[in-house]
């Protein structure tokens, strides 16, 4: 099956891969790289631009640790070649915000809801979650379940995820203006049973 | 799990993708959002030397909703899609479909035309496009070509394009008046592929049915669909139950399901018949008995 | 006046970090180092008759090909058998890379090592291995069959059998009112962390030194072992695990074959190497757990009184048995669970197949036996007509300590230290609405829904030794600096250990900063496996605290002159017991228990030699002491605690579909008192999903001839969001007898009898036995089909 394509894209001379130029705009800053066309923009995201954040849990779409936003939608970027986003505005974890000091609402939100444990899958989550709170600024807690189950954790069981992204439209919403609820959320650690008989 | 080597093509025009792949031969593939295309080349299945990315083409990401059908160009995503009032007042039964394909992150990526190009039966929107009568177009340097549904699928993920062939558009038909819709599937997951999965388009005036047609996911060598007018048409919708068990019965002789690691062909069968009767009760259920209201 | 922080909701003090994209795991670490790939045995069962590399050469930015001819020394010997055990009766173990045989599909053959990883792989994917093909041993029937075999060193294909019998079971079962058999089925899932394992080796050619980054459970293992088998001084040899994306038992078994591998590649290229794990590579070459098959005797009275339960298993360890019978040893001294059962006698097979290994996965074992009882327990009940709590409780542990007569994986016997199952019991009925629930199922049955309740009690023995260690150095800017060994993988180490930190210091848990799984900082480390981490560590930091705290109150003593019984720290400040105003901050006390003769700041100066009265008579420094205001401490328990929980759940079943979901799932849980309870919740919430998982979703599904069909995402069907209930909580915190601060392991006990509470709300809802487990719809189908059939028995409630 497979076939033996490579003597077109080694640069035997050279002794190694041949690139192309790609342009990326990350987080608001356009990066101009010499990659390789097989280049996944999860890769060059961690390894040419450094930006670690991005996990990369599977590199066959389904985990959504690697997901990024593409013009503000979220996306894997493990099923992206960084070549065919050039002009496009990509933003990550970090762009969402990089400062233990100061994170954003959503990052802060899953702070107060220990809504993470190992941490890996978190910035996939944190992105997803940033733009469907822009689609859905005040979601129910069926409605925040649903958002995130694209999603794999392993480690937290979800229930404070779901929670977190209740928090995070309430902290949102609480930068806007002074009082804010979040109706059918109980707080951290309690739980509200689904159908209960 | 990285792709093997390769040279991303980004052509600015149609003539000039169409003469790449012309030019590049078997060993280029046109690559849109992806979605289907890079798992398969992250685990090495598939192993081309080209690739022809079309996303930057212009004038292939429009959604026009004409009379007869929305036509959905070959770089609009299931989520653009999905998420198009206009589209979905058309032909709701896109919408209804859509929400159904993968997980929202891969639908804001994949396109449609593209699922349509895969052809995979397991895929929500082939079907679609075969129970909606539709048809694609096909870009090439030999021109253009438009290849209706029943033409286009001839095997598991198998189309007739040829290698150098670009899907422009794909052009759903939208049904006539008083068809109403439903889309159902069962998944193992949120997201998941589904064990069998079918939607209804069924015709209904004055209380009576006219015309059926029925489309399966996952339990059919190719995505087709099935008509089963002869079955309803004339009956009263209020009888609806009376007739579920001979669409059942002509559901579970038309499809054709295998067994695998998530089910085994027993119970897709199974399962098609039960969502074929719950289509039909789903459709029926509101319809007043003919003369009243 | 400082806040205990022991029992606080204290936010992580590990997440600003993780959640801003700046957590540091070992694929983030090594920029610019070459990355290695593995050619790995697409055959279950071969002999390898010839490697052809020389197409991998043609590849550019290929630095080294490595089969097992280039293995020199210790690291060419078989991979460690990690815990021996007089079970073992064939111990065979793979190597570092495959030597002339290979027995499962992933096993490592060659290692590329290239510029990046994507040409690593081409290189990979050019190398030819010639194979003659073996006879696959695939699934415990044929295991057991024992025609064909995986090693011929292990006849039967028996690597342990092991009996364990206290009183007289079969004796007792042959005398009882009724006798019971049960047949049950249990399949393999796997840890799955989301980040895969990685390791990072760097040579340093100036001091002949080896550091490794590795994503394990164990630094201080991965370390013994590389300075083994690359024949290393061990202070030459550091190991540090960084963030860790997940472990659950995975990470625990050491050395893999990689670490190896790549400390070896670091040494001999002089250069930094990196592997991080691809999902597929995980599934195939990592561990998985769970499968067995079980068989049940068990003999009771009209009450349903247990007289004697005689047990049969057999355990599918997979290929080889690094990690020894820690898993079905689990199993056999777990299944009593919470009942008083003199009279017990089980019996198991570890058996080898040509699949991936079987190491610890949460839980490891304890999910199966709890399967088995609870499954028990259930079928008594339906047997006799009673309500199944009734015939629990009939059983129940009253009195403790509680010897059960059977030796644990630590080696010691099994001794419940503490618990009250009988509260428990009758807080999971009120959280469940026990009760209540045959008005509810009439109203779901009236309205043509079907719905059932299951429940499963479970013990576990958690914080097992050897011991964990404790370092803590307080300094001179009042900053306290805690180093345990073992390695976090999201148990917020970083946090519930500052807490007990921050408590017997007198210090705000903000002064407080935590290191984990470093060897540089603390040598000594058993590793985090078995519910242990809080108890051992935990203990441990407690322990030492308690030491520098009385330190710090001998030298503010000194300098205050008082005696150091009337002295006390609150908020960092070092004070006389109702004096506030002589007091000193410890920040000061860490300076004057350094004797300086250089001030490098002003802080400094007030430790030289002619700042302040001395006395002349004594040494700068006590005999029996030491500058620095630090040190360590151990803690080593006699013998593991036992956690316990009890877990119901209601689910629904689809009349026509078969589709299961799950409506409520209720825990209540005792691990003693809880550190952290938002983290206690947040450990049961996951282990409940993952279970879950188990219960439902995920299974390994290999074909006859050993290749695994689902090793993907795709297919393993880890749980969504979706599939995940929201899970309701209530706590006992039963005190431990046995440790300082009284706690219990909390890390495993969320998944443990998720498979039985399942089993038993399907069994429930349905009105016949479930067996094997997980259960998908296609599956409850295909027995309901049975049943109606006559193919498969009612259950006798009617």
């Amino acid at each position: 099956m497979t076939t033996d394509n490579a003597p077109g894209t080694y640069d035997l001379e050279a002794g190694r891969e041949r690139t192309q130029p790609v342009a990326l705009t990350v987080n608001g800053v356009e990066h101009r790289l010499d990659i390789p066309g097989r280049r996944l923009l999860s890769d060059a995201l961690r390894h040419d631009l450094g930006l670690t954040g991005t996990h990369v849990g599977c590199e066959h779409g389904v985990c959504g640790a690697c997901t990024v936003l593409l013009d503000g939608q979220p996306v894997r970027s493990c099923l992206i070649f960084a070549a065919t986003v050039q002009g496009r505005e990509i933003t990550t974890v970090e762009g969402i915000g990089d400062d233990p000091e100061h994170p954003s609402p959503v990052q802060q939100a899953f702070i107060d809801s220990h809504a993470l444990q190992c941490g890996f899958c978190t910035p996939g989550f944190i992105t997803t979650i940033e733009a469907f709170l822009a689609e859905n600024p005040d979601p129910s807690r069926e409605e925040a379940r649903e958002a995130i189950s694209g999603n794999l954790c392993r480690c937290t069981g979800y229930q404070n995820i779901v929670t977190a992204v209740c928090r995070a439209a309430e902290l949102k919403r609480a930068a806007g203006r002074a009082t804010a609820g979040c109706a059918g959320c109980p707080g951290s650690g309690t739980a509200a049973g689904e159908e209960q008989p | 799990m990285k792709p093997a080597p390769l040279t991303c093509h980004s052509p600015t025009t149609l003539d000039e993708a169409v003469r790449l792949l012309h030019d590049l031969g078997p060993e280029a593939k046109v690559i849109a959002g992806g979605q289907s295309l890079v798992p398969v080349l992250n685990m090495r299945l598939a192993t081309p030397a080209h690739l022809v990315d079309i996303t930057g083409l212009p004038g292939l990401d429009e959604i026009r909703v004409s009379a007869e059908a929305v036509e959905v160009g070959a770089l609009v995503t299931h989520r653009r899609l999905e998420q198009d009032d206009a589209a979905h007042a058309a032909l709701p039964l896109l919408r209804q479909a859509l929400v159904n394909v993968a997980h929202p992150a891969i639908r804001n990526r994949g396109t449609t035309v593209g699922s349509l190009a895969h052809a995979d039966p397991n895929g929500e929107m082939p079907m679609i496009l075969a129970l909606t009568g539709g048809s694609v177009t096909a870009a090439s340097v030999r021109g253009e070509r438009t290849i209706t549904a029943s033409e286009l699928f001839v095997g598991p993920m198998e189309t007739v394009l040829e290698p150098d062939e670009i899907l422009v558009s794909a052009r759903f038909g939208r049904f006539a008046e008083g068809t109403r819709t439903a889309f159902t599937e069962l998944t193992r997951r949120s997201g998941d592929y589904a064990l069998a999965g079918a939607a209804l388009a069924l015709q209904v005036s004055d209380g009576q049915l006219r015309t059926a047609r029925m489309g399966f996911v996952s339990v059919t060598e190719l995505p087709d669909a099935l008509d089963l007018t002869e079955l309803v048409a004339g009956r009263p919708a209020s009888t609806s139950a009376d007739i579920a068990e001979a669409v059942v019965e002509r559901v579970t002789e038309h499809i054709a399901p295998e067994s695998d690691i998530h089910a085994t062909a027993d119970y897709r069968r199974h399962l098609t018949g039960v969502l074929a009767r719950r289509l039909l009760t789903e459709l029926t259920a509101d319809i007043p008995a003919r003369g009243a209201a | 006046m400082t806040t205990r922080m022991f029992g606080q909701r204290i936010k992580r003090r590990e997440d600003p970090r993780l959640v801003t994209g700046n957590g540091r795991y070992v694929d983030d670490l090594g920029t610019g180092a070459l990355e290695a790939a593995f050619v790995r045995s697409p055959h279950a069962h071969a002999r390898i008759l010839d490697i052809d590399v020389s197409g991998a050469l043609d590849v550019p930015g290929v630095v080294a090909v490595w089969t097992y001819e280039d293995l020199v020394g210790k690291l060419a010997e078989p991979l460690p058998m990690l815990l021996p055990h007089p079970a073992i009766e064939a111990p065979v173990t793979g190597h570092v890379l495959a030597k002339d045989e290979v027995n499962h599909v992933g096993e490592a053959i060659v290692m590329v090592i290239a510029d990046d990883r994507y040409l690593a792989e081409d290189a990979a994917s050019r190398i030819e291995v010639e194979y003659e093909f073996r006879d696959a041993v695939v699934g415990i029937e044929a295991a057991r069959d024992g025609a064909a075999l995986v090693h011929e060193e292990a006849p039967g294909n028996i690597a342990a059998h092991l009996v364990q019998e206290v009183g007289d079971a079969p004796g007792r079962i042959a005398s009882a009112a009724h006798v019971l058999e049960l047949d049950l089925d249990i399949e393999r899932s796997a840890s799955m962390p989301m980040e895969g394992k990685g390791v990072l080796a760097r040579w340093n050619r100036e001091d002949g030194s080896l550091r490794v980054h590795s994503s394990t459970q164990t630094s201080t293992g991965v370390r013994a072992a590389l300075a083994a088998r690359l024949d290393l001084p061990l202070n030459k040899v550091d190991v540090i695990t960084p963030d860790v994306g997940g472990g659950f038992g995975v990470k625990i078994n050491h050395p893999w074959p990689e670490e190896l591998a790549l400390g070896a590649a670091a040494k001999v290229l002089e250069r930094e190497v990196k592997w991080t794990e691809d999902r597929r590579e995980h599934f195939i070459s990592s561990a998985h757990e769970r499968q067995q098959l079980q068989r049940v005797r068990v003999g009771f009275d009209d009450d349903g009184r247990i007289a004697g339960l005689d047990v049969q298993f057999w355990h599918d360890n997979g290929a080889y048995l690094p990690y020894g019978v820690i898993v079905p040893l689990n199993t056999s001294t777990h299944i009593l669970g919470p009942y008083d059962l003199p009279d017990y006698r089980v019996e198991y097979y570890s058996l080898y197949t040509n699949t991936v290994i079987v190491t610890p996965y949460r839980g490891a074992g304890r999910p199966q036996a709890a399967y088995l009882m609870e499954r028990t327990m259930d079928a008594v009940a339906d047997y006799l007509g009673r309500d199944r709590t009734e015939v629990r409780r009939r059983n129940f542990v009253r009195e403790f300590p509680h010897p059960i007569g059977l030796t644990m994986q630590d080696g010691r016997e099994g001794i419940y230290d503490s618990g009250d199952y009988d509260t428990s019991l009758d807080k999971l009925k009120a959280l469940v609405g026990w009760d209540d629930f045959a008005d509810y199922r009439r109203e779901a049955e009236a309205a043509g829904r079907r719905v059932g309740l299951g429940i499963g009690c479970y013990v576990e023995s958690t914080g097992a030794g050897p011991y964990e260690g404790g370092h803590i150095e307080i300094e001179t800017t009042g900053r306290v600096n805690v180093a345990t060994g073992l390695t976090s993988q999201g148990q917020a180490h970083q946090t519930v250990l500052a807490q007990i930190v921050a408590d017997e210091l007198g210090v705000p848990i903000e002064m407080v900063s935590v290191t984990t799984g470093d060897t540089r900082k603390m040598g000594y480390s058993v590793g985090t496996w078995g519910s242990r981490g809080a108890v051992m560590s935990g203990n441990a930091v407690h322990l030492t605290a308690k030491k520098v705290k009385q330190k710090a109150l001998a030298v503010a003593g000194r300098s205050l002159e008082v005696d150091p019984a009337d002295l006390e720290i609150v908020d960092g400040i070092v004070r006389v017991k109702g004096d506030p105003k002589a007091q000193m901050p410890l920040a000061m006390v860490s300076v004057l228990s350094n004797p300086l003769r250089y001030a490098f700041d002003d802080t400094a100066r007030a430790a030289t030699q002619f700042a302040g009265k001395q006395d002349e008579t004594k040494p700068p420094i006590a005999e029996s002491d030491k500058p620095g205001l630090e040190d360590s401490d151990f803690y080593s328990p006699v013998r593991s605690t036992f956690a316990s929980g009890m877990h119901a759940a209601i689910v629904e079943t689809d009349p026509e579909t078969a589709d299961i979901r799950i409506l409520r799932y209720c825990v209540v849980h005792d691990c003693g008192p809880m550190i952290n309870p938002m983290v206690v919740e947040g450990q049961v919430h996951g282990g409940v999903a993952q279970g879950v998982g188990g219960a439902l979703y995920e299974k390994m599904a290999y074909d006859s001839s050993g290749q695994l069909l689902n090793a993907s995402f795709m297919d393993f069907l880890m749980p969504f969001a979706a599939e995940v209930p929201e899970i309701e909580t209530d706590h006992l915190e039963t005190p431990s007898p046995l440790n300082p601060l009284g706690i219990k392991g909390a890390g495993e006990a969320g998944t443990i009898p998720v498979s039985a509470v399942i089993a038993s709300a399907v069994e429930d809802a349905e009105g016949f036995p479930i067996t094997r487990m997980p259960i998908s719809p296609p599956e409850l189908w295909e027995l309901r089909r049975r049943h109606d059939a006559g193919e498969w028995p009612s259950l006798r409630r009617g």
